[in-house]
Parts: C-alpha cells; structure tokens; sequence
C-alpha cells in the first residue's frame, strides 16, 4: 500500500506517480492531501507538502487526482483534521465521496476526537480508518478497534512517518494486540523503506504501507523511480 | 478521566494529536492534579517563586502614564520577574512537575526566546537536560536569547522549515515528543496545544492575576475597571484575566497584533478577526485559507507573531467575557518610546500592545496593565526604525 503526496511536486505528476503504483502491482494507494503543517510527518512528507501547496495545489486538484485514481484501485485520503473541519466535515465527506475515495485516515484525529467526522463519513459511505500506536493502551485499544472501520492503522514506532534502519523488535507483539482488538484488517505504516522490511511486516499484518521511500523516489526520479521502489516492495510480499 | 482540569472550553480545546501522544497527556494531567493539590509540591514552587524568581512582582502606578491617559493606570510589573518575562512562572512549574514525574529531558519552542531562556533556566537551576526547538529566522532576530541558552547549558535545535518561526518550531517540538513519549516532557510556552496544556499553562501563571487582584484591593480599596493584557497564545493575559473573570464588573481586554493593519491581512489577530480552526493540538481562534491551510502571521514583537491562540480565549470572547482588539506595529512601537521616557521602564514590544490600547481607549478607570516582559530583547527591532 504505497502512500503519494497529490500535488508533489506538482498535480499531473503526481497522478501518474500514482497510475505507476498500480502498474507496478498496488493494490491499495494511500494519496496524501498537502497540509501546512503535518504534525505527523517526518522530513521527506513535510517538505513534499510544502512543495506540493508552493506549486499551486488545493483541495479541488487533489480530488482530481483521487477521481482518476480511484477509478482502477481503492484509494484513501491522509489528510489532516483542520482540511476536513475548515469547510465542515460533512462537506468534506460528500466531496471525497464524489471523488471516489474508499476512505479517510486523519492522523492528527486520535479516537477522542473523532466522533463527529466519523458519523459524516459513515454517512458518505468512507471509512474512518482509525490510528493505533505502540503504546496504546489495552482499553484504548478496544475502543479504538470498536469504532474502526476499513481497517486499522498500525503505527509501527512512537515518532513521525520517515524511513528507519531498524522495525522495532515489538512490532509483532504490538500487530498481535491489535489483531486481537480488532474484526478489521490491521496495516502498519511508518518506517518501513525496504523490501526485506516489507517482507517482514507482510508476515504478520494483512496491509504494509510505505511512505517516505515512495515520496522520495516521486522527488528524486518521478514515476520511473516510484514503479522501480513499488514493484521490489511488492515482489517482497 | 478524572474532573478538574479542562478539555474543553465551549467548543475550542480538544487534542488533536497523532494517537501516540495520548498516554503521555493523559499521564500529565494526572500528575499535575495531583501535584495542584500537594502541599509539598506547592510550597517547593512557592518558594522557588519567592526566593529564585523574585514574586511578588510589583504593582507599579504609573504616574506619568496616567496624566497622559487622563485616568489612573497601575502596571503588573512581570517585566522584573526573573529572566525579565512572565514565561519563567510556567516554565519552573513544568520543569518541577517533569521531574516529579520522572522525566529526564525537556524539550520547549521558542519564538522570540524568552520562553526559550525560561526553560532553559528552569533546567539549569533543576538540573535537567533540555532542547528549545528555534526558527532560524528566530535565531537571527534574537541572537542574544540563542546565547543566552547556551550559557545555560540547553542545545538549541534550529528549524528550517516553512517561515523558520515559531509555529514550525511548535510543530518541531511536538515531533520531538511524539518519538521520544516517554522519557521527555514538552514544556509548552503558552496556553495553546492539546489538553491539558492550555489549563495547565493557565493555572501556573494565574499567579499574575491573583496577586494583581490582591494588590489592587490593598492599594486602592476596590477593583480596576479595566484589565488589559497582550495575547500572542495568550498566557500573561489568561493568567491575569482567570482571577477577574467572576468580578462581573471587570472589562477583560486582550490586545493582538494587528501589525500592517487588519485590512492588509499581515497581522496576528485570529481572535479578533474570529477565525476557527485546528493548530497544534487544539481547535480555537486560528489564521488560515478557506481550504484549512494555517497562514503566516505577522507583528513586529515575535511573541505576538503566532496565528492562533488560546482556546479558552476563543470561549472567552465566544461567551462576551472578555473582548479582544488589535494594535499595530507603529502603535505599539509608540507606546513602547513614550513607556521609556514617561516610566523610565522599557516594556517588551508585546506588552507594549497593552499599553498601546489603554492609552488610546478612555475609559472610567482605573486601568489595570500587565506588563508581561522588558523590552531589552527588543532594542535592535526598534532602534533599526530609526
């Protein structure tokens, strides 16, 4: 499940940054909505954000994007909390459901907090598709994997999205957890770059999403580059 | 949850954060309720208050500056706090409450650096590590507070992202945090962020207030009709308004930044110009575009120079307790030379708001002012106009 920054670096590229993914065998693409100031994010997704709304990108392009894309696989919106509530989340919803989107993951929307967009996207027909973390309480937990809806988003590590050496020796207990909270698929995303990586996370969750490694490539050689880092990733798994 | 600290005023708070930061803001607010009510907790910070930081501050007349207004103005004299800005009442709080609970880094932002050094005091004094996560074009205003950090021992991290200002240098910290959850705590500079930060911050500087509301009463036998303070985030001003806010015969009055003007859009005014959004943590005043994008402030004091604002603000002005204004730059830079050669006291730029607006605004008076920070700092910003 590659994630691509819409509109990095600018809207047309991106859409076929996202059209490579699929050809090189996505069968689920993650498509970030720019923000300004991505409190989730490490570097690479930040600076493309920055770029990517620097180039002219809004709201209206990267539904353009998603539309086409969402034609030949599911796609889901990362977008933060202050785009989905700044027209009101009901609007929000109707428009990201007009542009063919499977979903929402709003990484700034922990499960507190997530009532209200939660019922304007059911009402959509999107999933609300909720975040967990490695320290998440047991209790939490059960609550978070109560409301889910498509699947959960596993974070593999406390921190920002962003490539690293290592997965942490917990992840299999931390998936394990969840898996067991949850009637949904589990994926986890974050810090995960390489195909061995992958291949690991492949054994124990149902969806590997990869970020930072695909935005990089989109940055450093375009399409070309994404479809060569996408197809080793998915010939891991 | 336990009651007794906020995580809503009216519709504005909240924590908007990545999930990983949950448990971590759920262990603060546990262990600052139960330090509020800890005679020993309170009485070491109390003492460190009195003895370290030097409070009470004072509650000045301000003679000369009343014959100009044309009615009585007493200043709440923050500016003589230790490290010359009111930052240092909530940095020695969360410093002390982070070793309370067992942390053993602390990170903070910084805009013009006041909190910045704050913290960094408070850590050297408490023998903390600490970080200060700094815009670089921060770093080249205010050269003096970079250096002033390092002698105290704290690293200052630059941040080189979007404006090099403080709201990336919030976003930097918070990034920090949510890697290092568990040893580290964020020392947040003003009443904004997720909960409980925003009632927190509000309960370690409402020092200001009480104490100002008691000196009032002892000094001229009733209370101000006005209290006026400046609100970048808006901690010297909630500090303050919190002991007033059920004297209903009080005006509460917070002063912004309106910079170039409020019609040029380069200002730092979202709760004057009642915008609402989601920013750092939690929903409340905030500048963005019609698509949710934070925008750019602008102000020529740096800790004004933020575009959004504390939640309880928001409801504050929602609710009609308190009303908020803006003064621009030339404004506040008037106020800041006739303070100088009317009081021989050279307020922060950000204070000098507050003056600005008392001055300018009649009233029946008395008027109380919080003077939250000296103007040393400011000096090149404002020699360099000429």
């Amino acid at each position: 499940m590659p994630y691509l920054m819409a509109g990095f670096p600018d809207l047309e590229t991106s859409r076929a940054v996202g059209e490579a993914c699929i050809d090189a065998g996505a069968n689920l693409l993650e498509l970030g909505v720019p923000f300004s100031d991505p409190l989730a994010d490490g570097p690479v997704i930040h600076a493309a954000a920055t770029e990517a709304l620097r180039a002219g990108s809004t709201l209206h392009g990267v539904l353009r994007v998603c539309e086409s894309l969402a034609e030949q696989v599911p796609v889901v919106l990362m977008v933060y909390a202050n785009v989905v509530l700044a027209g009101g989340d009901g609007a929000f919803a109707e428009r990201a459901a007009a542009a063919g989107a499977a979903g929402l993951i709003v990484p700034d929307l922990p499960h507190d907090e997530a009532a209200g967009i939660r019922e304007s996207c059911d009402a959509n027909g999107l999933a609300l598709v909720p975040l967990a973390a490695p320290n998440t309480p047991p209790e939490r937990l059960r609550a978070i994997a109560a409301d889910a809806r498509g699947f959960v988003y596993t974070v593999s590590v406390a921190g920002t999205t962003g490539e690293r050496r290592e997965l942490p020796p917990e992840l299999r207990d931390t998936v394990e957890r969840v898996r067991g909270a949850a009637d949904v698929p589990v994926a986890v995303g974050f810090g995960i770059s390489t195909a061995d990586q992958a291949r690991q996370v492949g054994e124990i969750a149902d969806g590997v999403i990869v970020g930072s490694r695909v935005v990089r490539a989109a940055g450093e050689g375009g399409p070309d580059a994404v479809a060569e880092v996408v197809a080793e990733l998915a010939s891991a798994l | 949850m336990t009651d007794g600290l906020e995580q809503r005023f009216g519709p504005y708070g909240g924590r908007y954060v990545p999930e990983t930061l949950i448990p971590a803001l759920d262990e603060l607010e546990a262990a600052w309720l139960e330090a509020r009510d800890d005679p020993g907790f309170q009485l070491e910070l109390s003492r460190l208050s009195r003895d370290y930081a030097g409070r009470p501050t004072p509650l000045y007349h301000a003679q000369r500056l009343s014959e100009e207004a044309g009615r009585d103005i007493y200043l709440k004299r923050e500016d003589l706090l230790h490290t010359g800005a009111h930052k240092l009442n909530n940095a020695l709080g969360q410093v002390l409450l982070a070793k309370r609970m067992g942390k053993t880094r602390i990170i903070a932002e910084t805009g013009a650096g006041q909190h910045g050094v704050a913290t960094a005091t408070a850590c050297a004094l408490l023998d903390v590590e600490c970080v200060v996560y700094m815009g670089t074009e921060d770093m080249r205003r205010q050269k003096p507070n970079v250096e002033r950090m390092g002698l105290l021992g704290a690293t200052v991290e630059p941040v080189d992202s979007g404006a090099r200002t403080l709201k990336e240098a919030v976003s930097e910290a918070i990034r920090d945090w949510v890697a290092n959850v568990g040893g580290t705590h964020y020392v947040i500079g003003s009443v904004v962020g997720p909960a409980p930060f925003p009632a927190l911050v509000r309960d370690l500087q409402r020092v200001i207030g009480d104490e100002a509301r008691e000196q009032f009463l002892d000094r001229t036998g009733r209370l101000p009709a006005r209290v006026i303070a400046c609100v970048g985030g808006g901690s010297n001003a909630l500090g303050t308004f919190v002991a007033f806010v059920d004297d209903a015969d009080v005006e509460l009055v917070g002063v912004e930044a309106a910079g170039d003007g409020i019609d040029t859009g380069r200002h730092g005014a979202p709760l004057t110009t009642n915008a609402r959004g989601v920013l750092h943590g939690s929903m409340s005043a905030v500048l963005q575009d019609e698509e949710g994008q934070i925008l750019e402030a602008h102000s020529i004091s740096a800790g004004l120079d933020y575009p959004g604002s504390g939640p309880e603000h928001a409801y504050l002005r929602d609710t009609g307790r308190a009303s908020y204004l803006a003064v621009t730059d030339t404004e506040a830079v008037d106020a800041f030379r006739r303070t100088c050669r009317l009081e021989g006291i050279i307020p922060a730029l950000e204070s000098s708001h507050a003056i600005a607006w008392a001055l300018a605004n009649a009233g029946p008076g008395p008027d109380l002012v919080t003077l939250s920070g000296r103007g040393d700092k400011d000096l090149a910003e404002v020699l360099a106009l000429g």
